[in-house]
């Protein structure tokens, strides 16, 4: 299976991967370059130039003031901390239960996880924005943590299906050891589901990391309760068509997402591959 | 046991799912909005749905992102085969044409009105390669080609990510079976047809599915593109509208609800195809 020599078929394949990759990196570059560029020059300079100096950096200092990138990072680290947390303890005590006990009504709360699948989240938010308001869980962080958390049926989904390749017999032989269920799920399980949670934690992580549209709904103040993924709407009002500012905004909130990306690339890959085929 | 452990989870789903659903089926029958006083009005949110106008013209948008989606996956399937087999720099294409997939909304939403602005990215590489600038359309704002240019984008959002869906269902093919057909004579192209296709026959199948689900509730790319402008509001852009722009709650309740109803049809359609394509095995728990 391996290519030895170009025949012309695999010329081909490696111009359609250079077209592929040039039309993926094209938008992305070209922020780059208009993230350099000062307000003059991004006004005279095409698309395509390249910036007089890499070294201006203006537009990233006033970018990550005006966007309060700081406090956008941090509430963005506090969110995905405890969402990935929450998601992760209420993911595998559900499927746990689903996957391990028998009992009343068993059918229908996992028949009622599966079916929430199928919603799509945006459509609900017509009257979950009521509910939230009347819980004052709007304009809050604990608020869209739990958000976050309870509509996540991503999680369970993939814990579940972890849970029915452990055999049984491995908790039996515990309780028989004299273990309870708690010991059991913590001490004997947990460790074996490791690969589902990293798996959730990479999509649930992207997920969360990349929501633009809860974030913007439900924490309306944008000076208190900026994230990552909101913080580039200051750009909207005054800095309109400000591109260069904008572009510098990007980029820095493209950066984490391609630090992370360098990093966990394998996990990342595998963490799709096995958790995608659900939406 | 099973009451401590389910509690949580139990109550988050009902608070955020269940509790939500229902109560928009009861918005649905009233004028109304989030404050002040509702009127009961049967079905005229229903009949509304179905005859204004802006309605109409946003279900009829998901047919761009259909599109879209046949195309996003075609490429991926091309690429993922590609990439499969040893490539030069094949870690390297694989990473660059995924990348995309973790680009957040806003930013994306801001790069691509940079994209496409007159006279800039989309413009300068169009002039390099012959055409004349001045003959160009204004992508997001002329109605005849506004909604591609938004539908392009979804391609280049998503097709990194079906592409290592699909690396890592023909990674999972045993390697025989190319060892026998190459024994065979078989070429790359016959590999494909009479290996690949049919064995990732069930997880196409799915993604197309998801596919079109998917583009009855495109969302976020005419959200922070073009906000709906200029007749690019797809039928979730236009429901967020109502909801709370616009202040309808009824109606925007009435069209999430017939929502539901075409992707529960299409889960329906669904489970009867992959019972006819896969057999009843592997559906488990989809």
């Amino acid at each position: 299976m391996s290519v030895k020599r170009l025949t012309p078929l695999s010329v081909l394949t490696y111009i359609s991967l250079i077209i592929g990759a040039f039309i993926s990196l094209l938008p992305l570059v070209t922020v780059l370059l208009a993230s350099f560029k000062g307000v003059k020059e991004f006004g005279v300079s095409g698309a395509l130039d390249l910036p007089n100096s890499w070294l201006y950096l203006d537009n990233y200092i006033t970018a990550w003031t005006k966007a309060k990138m700081p406090l956008a990072f941090y509430n963005t680290a506090i969110i995905l901390l405890f969402t990935l947390l929450g998601s992760v303890i209420t993911g595998t005590m559900v499927a746990y239960v689903l996957n391990r006990f028998t009992f009343k009504g068993r059918g229908l709360i996992k028949g009622a996880f599966l079916l929430a699948n199928l919603i799509p989240g945006v459509t609900m938010q017509v009257s979950t924005y009521q509910i939230m308001t009347s819980l004052g869980l709007v304009n809050s962080i604990p608020g869209i943590i739990i958000l976050y958390t309870g509509t996540d049926i991503i999680a369970i989904y993939i814990f579940l299906q972890f849970f029915e390749s452990i055999p049984r017999s491995l908790d039996e032989a515990a309780f028989i050891d004299g273990a309870s269920y708690f010991t059991i799920f913590f001490k004997v399980l947990f460790p074996l589901i490791k690969p589902a949670i990293i798996t959730v934690l990479i999509l649930k992580g992207v997920a969360t990391y990349k929501e633009y549209y809860l974030a913007n709904l439900y924490l309306q103040s944008k000076t208190r309760y900026v994230t990552i993924s909101t913080s580039l709407y200051t750009f909207t009002g005054e800095y309109g068509n400000q591109y260069n500012y904008i572009c510098a905004g990007v980029m820095i909130t493209i950066l984490p997402a391609l630090v992370a990306f360098l990093f966990l690339q394998r996990y990342i890959y595998s963490g799709i591959a096995r958790g995608a085929v659900k939406e | 046991m099973v009451i401590t452990f389910s509690l949580v989870p139990m109550a988050l789903l009902v608070t955020f799912t269940y509790l939500p659903f229902l109560k928009m089926i009861q918005f649905s029958f009233y004028k109304m909005r989030y404050i002040g006083p509702r009127t009961f009005i049967g079905l005229k949110n229903y009949r509304d749905v179905f005859s204004r106008t802006d309605t109409i013209a946003a279900l009829l948008n998901s047919f761009y992102y259909m599109g879209a989606g046949v195309i996003q996956l075609s490429l991926s399937l091309y690429f993922a085969t590609i990439l499969s087999f040893k490539v030069r720099g094949g870690n390297f294409f694989k990473a660059t044409l995924f990348f995309p997939y973790l680009v957040c909304g806003i930013a994306m939403g801001f790069i691509f009105r940079y994209f496409y602005t007159r006279g800039m990215v989309l413009d300068s590489v169009l002039g390099l390669i012959g055409f004349d600038k001045a003959s160009l359309p204004f992508w997001l704002r002329e109605r005849s080609i506004n909604n591609y240019s938004i539908a392009a984008t979804s391609i280049w959002r998503y097709m990194g990510q079906s592409m290592v869906l699909f690396i890592g269902a023909i990674q999972s093919i045993s390697p025989e079976f190319y060892e026998a057909a190459e024994i065979d004579g078989a070429n790359r192209f016959q590999q494909f047809t009479h290996i690949i296709l049919p064995m990732l026959k069930p997880i196409i199948t799915l993604n197309v599915l998801l596919m079109v689900k998917g583009s009855f509730s495109a969302f976020e790319g005419p959200y922070v593109i073009t906000n709906g402008m200029n007749g690019t509001a797809t039928f979730v852009v236009l429901m967020h509208q109502l909801a709370h722009e616009a202040g309808k709650v009824g109606l925007a309740s009435a069209m999430a609800i017939v929502l539901l109803a075409i992707i529960l049809l299409g889960t329906i359609t669904q489970k009867v195809i992959y019972r006819l394509i896969v057999g009843e095995k592997r559906e488990a728990m989809l």
